[in-house]
Parts: C-alpha cells; structure tokens; sequence
C-alpha cells in the first residue's frame, strides 16, 4: 500500500510517500496510524495529537475508523487551510 | 462547472469575464478573489501552498455541487492556485451565476467557508521572522458549519 503525507506531517517523518507491506492485522487507518507512530521517536512525535490528522482513501475523505481493505492509496495530512 | 487547481498564474479579470460571457442568460453573478495578504504589521514575505491534486479536484467538485443544487446557480468556477505566490497574487477565485443576485452571493460565500476547511491546501508563510505553517482557525469550522 502507498501512503502519501502532507505538511508538516511529511516535514515531521521527513518523507512525502512510501510503500509499505501491512501486517494482517491492521485493518482500519487508525490501525494504520498506531503502527506508524510505533515505528520510532520521530513518528511517534509527528502523530503525537493523532485525533488532528485528516486521512482520505485513493483521494476521498474518509474517518479513522474506516478499512483499508481494497484501497490503493491512503494519505495522512493536518487540517486543511485552504481558501 | 469548471474546477481547476493549478500552479499557473491567475488573471481573475480574463476569467470573470469569460464566465460572464458564458451567463448572459443567468441575470446575476458573483466572484471572489483572495489574494496573499501581507499587512504592514504582520508582513509576509511570500506564501507556499502544498496540495494533494487529486484530492482536491474531488473535494471542489463535490463543494461546487452543493453549491449549484443548493442555489440552483446557472453555472459555477473554482480555481485554485498552489506553489509559491507573493503578497497581492490571487490564491483562488470562485464565481457563481444564477437567476438572481442573493443565490449568486450566497453561492460564493458557501464555496468560500467550505474549501477553506474541506480543500487539500496547506499554507506555508514565510515571513522576516522565518517560515511557519498556517493553523487552521475554528473561526473557519464555524464558518463553514453555519452552511449546515
């Protein structure tokens, strides 16, 4: 699966995309953010306030609770300031 | 309805007017345009906007729906500039045409609140001080959340 950030969220992990393989037991973008952040001290640092971060799938907004199954795509980004 | 998102300079005055043209029919149009602001007490020396393209082509369509539903607006415009942009250059412009001028405005205002909080923008001002993200106000939810 390919994960996108934006930000200061792709400042704070230092990478804008990665590839990654999941284990089978991460079943939710919220699964998905606490593996991430258990990775080491610069993420767990970037995912400190996780409730903050806003998350879409293959390009559609979507909530934490929401699967990955079947997605190709998930992107990671702090609240849009747009406009 | 027409949505762009791009790192192309913005001529809002050749765009109103074409979308002018197009609403010779529709009796009432709207524009807004925002612009880099920088104020001689909170000087910005330039501001950068990072997107997610295919995000926010998504979300500004679905935010120009609404809008053309919900006024019934003859026709509706979106563009949206990111990349690094000087203080005076316009960031975004929306533009609404309808049979009269309360939907038009309604409809502009409505675009505005909503993709200040529901677009994949993200701002970056560099200042004399340095460079910062923007954070984004709850004045902007509540702005939008009076649309609900």
């Amino acid at each position: 699966m390919k994960i996108l950030y934006f930000a200061w969220l792709r400042e704070r992990l230092n990478r804008g995309e990665e590839e990654v393989d999941l284990p089978a037991d991460i079943l939710t973008i919220a699964d998905l953010i606490s593996w991430l952040a258990d990775r080491d001290e610069a993420a767990a640092l970037a995912f400190e306030k996780r409730a903050l971060i806003k998350t879409a799938l293959d390009a559609r907004l979507v909530s934490h609770d929401t699967p990955l199954a079947g997605a190709k795509v998930v992107a990671l980004f702090p609240p849009m300031t747009g406009g | 309805m027409d949505i762009r998102v791009t790192q192309a300079p913005l001529d809002p005055g050749a765009e109103a007017n074409a979308f002018i043209a197009r609403a010779a029919h529709a009796g009432a149009v709207a524009t807004f345009t925002g612009l880099v602001r920088s104020m001689p007490n909170d000087s910005i020396l330039s501001l950068t906007l990072e997107c997610y393209p295919e995000l926010a082509i998504n979300q500004l369509t679905a935010i120009a729906a609404a809008a053309q539903s919900r006024f019934a607006l003859a026709d509706v415009t979106i563009i949206h500039r990111y990349g690094r942009m000087l203080p005076g250059e316009p960031i975004v412009q929306v533009m609404a045409s309808a049979p009269h001028r309360q939907a038009a405005f309604d409809a502009a205002q409505l675009l505005m609140d909503h993709l200040k909080t529901d677009a994949p923008f993200w701002k970056q001002e560099t200042t004399p001080a340095g460079t910062h993200w923007v954070e984004a106000k709850s004045a902007d939810d509540d702005a939008r959340a009076r649309w609900q």
